[in-house]
């Protein structure tokens, strides 16, 4: 099949939406556009079984109990903001303590920044070099007033998994609330949140082939009743946690690619690893100094993310950006103008950030592009390298850290 | 972000790519920017010594795309010049030549150090002799 360019590999940042899954969401924005909330019409029972099917599919996925138990939201930061600043709010009387990573996605963090000025405490636990939480650096950090523990269930950078079954178990063991931020993982990995113990998961519709513009907070129940404080008042929606009204064909795609992901999650899974472990390999028999970033073994399947020693990350997307769609860990491609901070959390050195390059295969990724990409990075690193000081540098002998850099 | 035509030319077609001995007559290296900032340009200069003339400017570039452009750019401007007017390259003529955009602004002050690091470190180490052969030749 002839490739057709450009090759998005970007798949940690956003995903196609599945054919089937807009096919399911198309009816309810025109013929079934009713109110799930308009109780006493025909139009708004349509909507209310429909928002209720999604509500199973997307329940079924995570193994939770009661399809009451998810939230709808506008996508995953909200629900992230809505399980730790409702949790913040709702528990101020037994404590202010919250214990998360330095490794979480921004929302997580930037929430936890806020509560830090409103008078909470929040413990960041840093990683190991494999980009993996110590859950005895867990269990050290909790206080009789920790209330809340969030860590991410995959990292969106480098893939790692993290021990959230171990981490669940700490955290029913000492009574506290367990949040993880499961956007990356949801439909691609297996999820638990009965076996693993997790009190509130965030998820997000756009990275499984469902829509943007829709998440969900799932909300224990039972064992215990998590309450959490709303964000938005309105309507009294989603059992009172998220007013507004339900976005009905979102929400069905939400559910359809749900119930896509749990059909197809181990044989799709096989074989993005199997791609993934392809232009792994590739790269890294092609090229010295070339390092993984995260764990060899516990990450996401379609997750490779790989340092480039001596050049820098947004250079290479450049030489690739009419070809392939990859993100780079780069202080040149992000917003803040500061390199990546997960990559930073390894210990491995500001200057590896910058020279990290993230590839996130998908359901529609062919062994032709995977193919293509990895010869391509080859190529176009292999010509930077040429161009770089720091490489002739290195390949002098000279130590790198024993040079006075004149930083401008 | 998109890139000017010219960032994209100088990026796939980088002008004067490569090193000159660090100790040959007439030589000036500048070494500026450092690894964690995400960017290292080395830019050299070779000055004939009896004239004072640029004759020829190699560089080697740890950035982006538009710290790359910039580096090449300013090897070719500095071909050809003496090493007076090469000192009043600035790099807002980098940044207008290459239109790059005030996030990028920071990579033609480097280029402009890195020229200013390259010229010094010639007057250091060649300036007397080129202050003598002016004189003999006058």
């Amino acid at each position: 099949m002839a490739l057709k360019f450009p090759i998005f590999m970007d798949s940690h940042s956003t995903t196609a939406v599945d054919p089937r899954v807009l096919e399911a969401m198309l009816p309810y924005f025109t013929e079934k556009f009713g109110h799930p909330g308009s109780r006493n019409h025909p139009f708004g029972w349509e909507a209310e079984a429909a928002a209720d099917k999604a509500r199973e599919q997307v329940a079924r996925l995570i193994s939770a109990r009661d399809p009451k138990e998810v939230v709808f939201t506008s996508g995953g930061t909200e629900a992230i903001n809505l399980a730790i600043k409702g949790v913040a709010e709702m528990y101020r009387e037994k404590g202010t303590h919250i214990v998360t990573t330095a490794i979480e996605q921004r929302a997580g963090l930037d929430v936890c920044k806020r509560l830090e000025r409103q008078g909470y405490q929040v413990t960041y636990l840093p990683v190991g070099p494999d980009g993996l939480v110590d859950v005895e650096e867990v269990r050290k950090a909790i206080t009789d007033k920790t209330i809340l523990i969030s860590v991410m269930f995959a990292n969106n950078e480098i893939g790692t998994i993290q021990p959230i079954a171990e981490i669940g178990k700490l955290a029913k063991e000492k009574g506290i609330i367990f949040h993880t931020d499961a956007t990356q993982a949801v439909g691609k990995i297996p999820v638990d949140v009965e076996a693993m113990g997790i009190d509130l998961l965030s998820t997000t519709a756009h990275m499984i082939y469902g829509p943007k513009g829709v998440g969900a907070l799932y909300v224990r129940r039972k064992n215990p009743r998590v309450r959490i404080a709303p964000m938005i008042d309105g309507g009294g929606h989603e059992r009172g946690m998220r007013s507004g009204t339900v976005p009905v064909p979102l929400v069905v795609g939400f559910g359809k690619a749900a119930e896509i992901c749990g059909a197809v999650m181990a044989e799709e899974g096989a074989r993005l690893r199997a791609l993934r472990d392809k232009l792994q390999d590739k790269i890294l028999s092609s090229l010295d100094e070339a390092y993984l970033n995260g764990h060899p073994e516990k990450r996401l399947p379609h997750n490779l993310n790989i340092s480039f020693a001596y050049v820098e990350g947004e250079s290479v997307l450049m030489g690739l950006n009419k070809e392939a769609a990859l993100a780079s860990g780069s202080a040149c491609t992000s917003a803040t103008l500061e390199p990546s901070y997960v990559i930073a959390a390894l210990g491995v050195g500001a200057e590896l950030a910058h020279s990290s390059i993230r590839f996130g295969l998908h359901r529609f990724t062919t062994e032709e592009e995977v193919e293509y990409v990895g010869d391509r990075t080859v190529q176009v690193v292999t010509r930077l390298r040429e161009m770089s000081p720091l490489y002739e540098l290195a390949k002098e002998g000279v130590d790198l850290k024993s040079i006075q850099w004149k930083a401008s | 972000m998109a890139y000017s035509d010219k960032v994209i030319d100088h990026y796939n077609n980088p002008r004067n790519v490569g090193s000159f001995p660090k100790e040959a007559p007439g030589v000036g290296t500048g070494l500026v920017g450092a690894p964690e900032c995400g960017d290292v340009m080395k830019l050299q200069i070779k000055v004939n010594v009896d004239t004072g003339v640029i004759e020829d400017a190699r560089f080697k570039t740890f950035g982006c795309g538009s710290a790359i452009a910039s580096s090449s750019l300013a090897t070719e401007w500095l071909k050809g010049k003496s090493v007076d007017e090469a000192a009043k390259i600035k790099n807002t003529d980098i940044v207008n030549e290459l239109k790059l955009p005030p996030v990028k602004i920071h990579c033609s002050v480097l280029a402009e150090d890195a020229i200013k690091a390259a010229l010094a470190d010639y007057r250091g180490k060649w300036g007397k002799k080129e202050a003598a052969a002016g004189a003999a030749a006058s």
